[in-house]
């Protein structure tokens, strides 16, 4: 029966091909985090743009899966093959986190809808660290092996990897600590318990307002466009780039991205492209982005895909270097 | 007094009828949440949130914090009155609450239940107004060698309490250790015991596990002791409301300790369930007549709850102060804070203490009304148990398993409840204790990431939890409390009788 009428429904989309799809129940934005992480302030920041502009005539409905890094709500989405009403919210976890672990998902399970923003890295020590800049960082590093010790957010993630890269670079060996947020990293780093971390801005950014840690270097290929000073008259532009301060790193940088169930059609991936391409040119977007310090950066389709594609060669590089990689 | 006068103009603030009406709805709707087991406070603030992004900040915090009052309270009523905790916070409240619920005097557990509450959540108030500035240098000295050590001691003060069968709890922890590890490995990065099976791999979730083991067990036990379908006899007086609020003074000595654990915990920051485990633990073990306890003893609902509330009063503190979510309701308040263009963080205080200091005034005045109001409706609660059981049962099952699948969206875990309900009832049948079972799942898997951490940050040796006088100060306080009950058999068990024995004479 359902069967018949899908049957119909089809029929009447290929005679008037005008007819574009346009959601009529509530959308569900799975989160792929927790409540109050990173992505769960993307999807709620979209969702409110959303309501704001009435971008969408069809109510939103947001539910957290952060299980398993992430790995709950990719799977949860999986299983809603051919489901325009499940959009997903996550990062380059998507791809990677099958690369690392034994997840019952893949990659293609899900189809890539569109990147909004790419949030940044950089490298921190504690505000009362006598180094003031990555080359003496890494001299040091390198002249007692292992003895520095790098926090970051979980395992055989993004700062792992990103630490991973450093070490590879320089030929300096780092001690990494996983801890279960960039938040615990943070304090961990503020409190002197651990040497640095490679936090995005969002997650250090109140611990440098009080001066508790300081930036050292940003994995941007440019440097941040100028802004308000943070701490001690420097502002997020007065930090130099790793490259230019001698860290062989041009770019490092963990996309925001949101996702559909794989085998949906054309016309709903490009409802939704559509929906969040106006989202990312209002001006709370603009606001969202400037107050966390990521990038603006819409892409979509086969701008997507090549980033896409990239950014998992490099990954794997690394994975491949560390063992981690899962086949 | 800096702070005292910043708390003054707070206050200025926050009394006009607008915030007061939004206190009033917070607190109402975070009882409800509270009382609907798995809805609980984190989901009731994140659904709410939404709501608050076009209210001004002071508003939009003084509603989600006056929600999380409520839910704490909230989930105390379930905890007494049907033995399902709607908070992990509130497992060791259930230990005597229920008993003391169903021996018909719901009312006066209730009532010594929010009172302890309102008191232990004032303590954490006046603590945060006092000492702000200090607390938060004092919560950076925390590592993870000193969250271990802090898990420690919940553990160690809390193993003796079921003292006759050592084995048994031994087996029921590591059973608990077992089920804190499915899911994603903090460390490792791997899978561990999911067995393929895709459900799993966001571990088994505490509420889970304490709804069927408390809630499903529970009911069969009752069905199965006679089948008794008609409700408690018990008369429901606004009067027992009273009569419970004088004998609070008795419990003065209970309330103080808990209110030091509670703050203590709250600000190192483990949190209000280890808070409100240890505290029970502690009453059970200072207590001279040991024998009420599991029965409906009133020290058993006065000290969880005095820690619990004071603690997780205490813990906002981080949260604002560090940036540091102590409890997933802060993580999600600390996501509407960034929503609404504020940096959680050590600035917070200084760049706007308008809205740090609104939200610490309405920290007073919103659990004051919320005492208010749970007080006033004591008699409505407990009338709840005079419903016959061949109706409220049904409703305790539907209750229970739509508030399993609303933690995750999962219906596997309907299934879950199920089993940790026959899991619970054969416990029961067994003489197996349940509380360490539980509190290994909710410390569990922390414990076992703050030794690892520490491990990894020393090389492999167990001397990092003697490096520092905190860290050597918090463990062997812990050791004591492990080793307790065979110092004291010991050295003054006689002593310790004969005094006990004169002091009832006297009375």
């Amino acid at each position: 029966m359902l069967k018949q009428i899908a049957g119909m429904l089809l029929a009447m989309t290929a005679i008037t091909p005008a007819v574009a799809f346009e959601p009529t129940k509530p959308v569900e934005f799975v989160v792929t985090s927790g409540p109050g992480g990173g992505t769960d302030n993307f999807a709620r920041t979209v969702q409110s743009i959303i309501a704001k502009h009435k971008l969408m005539d069809a109510p939103v409905v947001v539910t957290n899966k952060g299980g398993g890094s992430g790995a709950e709500g990719f799977v949860y989405a999986a299983g809603y093959k051919g489901d325009p009403y499940k959009l997903t919210f996550g990062t380059n976890n998507e791809y990677l986190l099958p690369s690392v672990a034994a997840v019952p998902y893949k990659p293609e399970d899900l189809t890539p809808v569109a990147a909004l923003a790419l949030d940044e890295f950089l490298v921190w020590v504690n505000g009362k660290s006598e180094v003031n800049d990555i080359k003496t960082f890494v001299t040091a590093a390198k002249a007692e092996p292992k003895a520095i010790q790098f926090g970051g957010s979980q395992s055989k993630d993004t700062d792992q990897i990103l630490v991973s890269t450093i070490a590879e670079t320089t030929g300096a060996e780092f001690r990494y600590i996983p801890f279960k947020s960039g938040g615990e990293a943070a304090v961990q780093l503020a409190g002197g318990h651990i040497d640095a971390n490679v936090n995005n801005p969002n997650e250090n950014r109140g611990q440098w307002q009080a001066g508790m840690v300081k930036p050292l270097c940003v994995f941007r290929p440019d440097r941040f466009p100028k802004s308000e000073p943070v701490h001690d008259g420097k502002g997020w532009s007065d930090i130099p780039t790793c490259a230019e301060a001698g860290l062989a790193i041009d770019s490092y940088r963990m996309p925001r991205t949101v996702w559909l169930p794989a085998g949906v059609d054309e016309d709903a991936v490009k409802f939704y492209q559509d929906v969040l391409k106006k989202v990312s040119e209002t001006s709370e977007w603009a606001d969202y982005v400037a107050k966390t310090s990521q990038t603006s950066q819409f892409l979509a389709g086969g701008d997507f895909t090549t980033y896409q594609t990239s950014d998992r060669e490099n990954v794997r590089k690394v994975l491949k270097r560390e063992g981690w990689l899962v086949e | 007094m800096g702070n005292f006068s910043y708390l003054m103009d707070g206050f200025s603030t926050i009394i006009t009828w607008h915030h007061i009406l939004i206190m009033i709805v917070g607190v109402m709707l975070g009882i409800l949440v509270g009382v609907l087991p798995g809805l609980g406070a984190p989901n009731g603030v994140s659904l709410l949130l939404p709501l608050t992004f076009t209210m001004d900040p002071i508003s939009a915090i003084i509603l989600l914090s006056c929600m999380y009052w409520g839910a704490l309270f909230g989930g105390s009523t379930t905890s007494i009155l049907f033995n399902i905790p709607g908070e992990p916070s509130s497992v060791a409240t259930t230990f005597d609450g229920y008993p003391m619920a169903k021996n018909g005097q719901a009312t006066r557990a209730l009532t010594l239940a929010f009172m302890s509450a309102g008191i232990g959540a004032l303590a954490g108030v006046i603590m945060i107004t006092l000492l702000s500035t200090w607390v938060a240098g004092f919560a950076l000295q925390f590592s993870s060698p000193e969250f271990f050590a802090v898990y420690f001691l919940a553990f160690a003060s809390f193993i003796g309490m079921s003292g006759n069968a050592p084995a048994k709890t031994l087996v029921t922890m590591m059973l608990g250790f077992a089920f804190a590890t499915v899911g994603m490995d903090t460390i490792s990065g791997g899978l561990r015991l999911t067995f393929g099976i895709p459900d799993l791999i966001k571990g088994v979730s505490f509420l889970v596990a304490v709804m069927g083991l408390f809630g499903i067990g529970e009911l069969l036990l009752t069905t199965e002791e006679g089948l008794r379908f008609d409700g408690i006899k018990a008369r429901v007086r606004i009067v027992d409301v009273l009569k419970a609020l004088k004998e609070m003074p008795r419990y003065s000595w209970s309330i103080l300790r808990s209110t030091v654990i509670g703050i203590w915990m709250g600000i190192t920051p483990a949190g209000p369930t280890a808070a409100s485990f240890m505290s029970y633990g502690l009453a059970r073990r200072f207590a001279k007549d040991k024998s009420g306890f599991g029965k409906g003893d009133p020290r058993g609902i006065v000290s969880p709850e005095t820690a619990d509330h004071s603690a997780g009063t205490a813990a906002l503190l981080p949260m604002l102060a560090l940036g540091v979510p102590g409890s997933a309701t802060a993580a999600v308040m600390m996501g509407g804070l960034m929503i609404w263009g504020l940096t959680p963080g050590p600035m917070l205080f200084i760049d706007r203490p308008d809205f740090v200091w609104g939200l610490i005034a309405s920290m007073y005045l919103g659990n004051v009304v919320a005492v208010v109001l749970v007080l006033a409706t004591v008699p409505i609660y407990a009338s709840i148990l005079r419903v016959p059981f061949s109706i409220v049962g049904p409703v305790i099952v539907a209750i229970i398993f739509s508030g399993a699948y609303q933690i995750a969206n999962s219906t596997f875990d309907m299934w879950l409840v199920l089993g940790f309900g026959i899991l619970g009832y054969l416990f029961k049948k067994l003489d197996y204790p349940i509380a360490p079972l539980v509190l290994a799942m909710v410390l569990g898997d922390k414990a076992e990431d703050a030794f690892r951490q520490s491990m990894l940050m020393s090389n492999g040796s167990l001397s990092i939890f003697w490096s520092n006088p905190l860290v050597t100060g918090i463990m062997a306080l812990g050791l004591l409390m492990l080793l307790w009950p065979i110092l004291a058999n010991a050295v003054g068990v006689r002593n310790l009788r004969r005094r006990a024995a004169g002091h009832s004479a006297k009375i």
